[in-house]
């Protein structure tokens, strides 16, 4: 599964739209990481326990996406979108959508 | 008497610390950058044509950074006067150009010299009350692709 987010992919014609796929995850921080954050917040820098946090959601959020496109028969993603917002106190909404494509490879 | 004792204590390591933890991650920045200087960003969104690229790839670089306790008591002064608030303003540089860090360092490790249709986005992860605001995700985002060197179409940069 190939996952962009050009219009078009180098290399490759597009056969078949398949129309719009998503994945998105809602992810709460857990307690000990948010203590260990606000004392972190006293001295700035990177809370690296909420950057993992956020990747990790983000991943699961691609990985649902993927699902959908295999699910209906795409063999790539593009133009994909990535959008974060914060549902409730202290938990995210990631939300990855993109358009599925089959793709063909272009000899020339 | 203690609660300002606190406050004081909390405003100094505040700034002391931050402000040493800041020039590091700058320091470190600098170095990355001339490291992955020869990745190559851009935000076009369709790559001509004629370009011989290999690979596709998705690349995705993040970090949450916060400011210290003292620059998040300077902002609340600020936010009394109206202004630039420049302790935000290197805030985000810090974590725009560490998230481009991250995005370039997945790059290379797939073997791609450049990075397409750059994207970034940027969300405030609320803590507590509004006051506490201060910690903000910094994500960027591309595809990761090769240009083969040598052929006819190579950008000049």
């Amino acid at each position: 599964m190939l996952i962009s987010n050009l219009e078009m992919v180098p290399g490759h014609r597009i056969v078949r739209h398949l129309g719009l796929v998503q994945g998105s995850t809602v992810r709460a921080k857990h307690v000990g990481r948010d203590i260990l954050a606000s004392l972190k917040n006293i001295f700035g820098g990177e809370l690296s326990g909420y950057t993992e946090l956020l990747q990790e959601a983000r991943e699961e959020a691609v990985e649902r996406m993927k699902r959908q496109a295999e699910a209906v028969g795409a063999n790539a993603v593009i133009n994909v979108r990535f959008s974060t917002s914060s549902v409730t106190q202290g938990a995210a909404e990631l939300f990855a959508y993109g358009t599925a494509v089959v793709l063909e490879r272009r000899d020339d | 008497m203690i609660n300002l004792l606190l406050f004081l204590a909390l405003l100094l390591l505040g700034y002391g610390v931050g402000r040493y933890l800041e020039r590091r991650h700058y320091r470190s920045i600098l170095r990355r950058e001339r490291e992955y200087g020869d990745v190559l960003l851009t935000t076009e969104r369709r790559p001509e044509p004629d370009l011989h690229l290999e690979g596709c790839e998705l690349v995705v670089g993040s970090v949450v950074v916060s400011v210290d306790y003292f620059k998040r008591f300077l902002a609340a002064l600020r936010n009394l006067v109206g202004g630039r608030m420049s302790s935000y303003e290197t805030l985000l540089d810090r974590g725009r150009r560490e998230a481009v860090l991250r995005m370039k360092r997945q790059a290379r490790e797939r073997g791609a010299n450049m990075i397409f249709n750059v994207r970034f986005e940027t969300s405030s992860i609320s803590r507590d009350s509004g006051s506490a605001l201060g910690s903000v995700e910094v994500m960027a985002y591309g595809t990761a692709t090769s240009l083969r060197q040598g052929e006819e179409g190579v950008v000049e940069v």
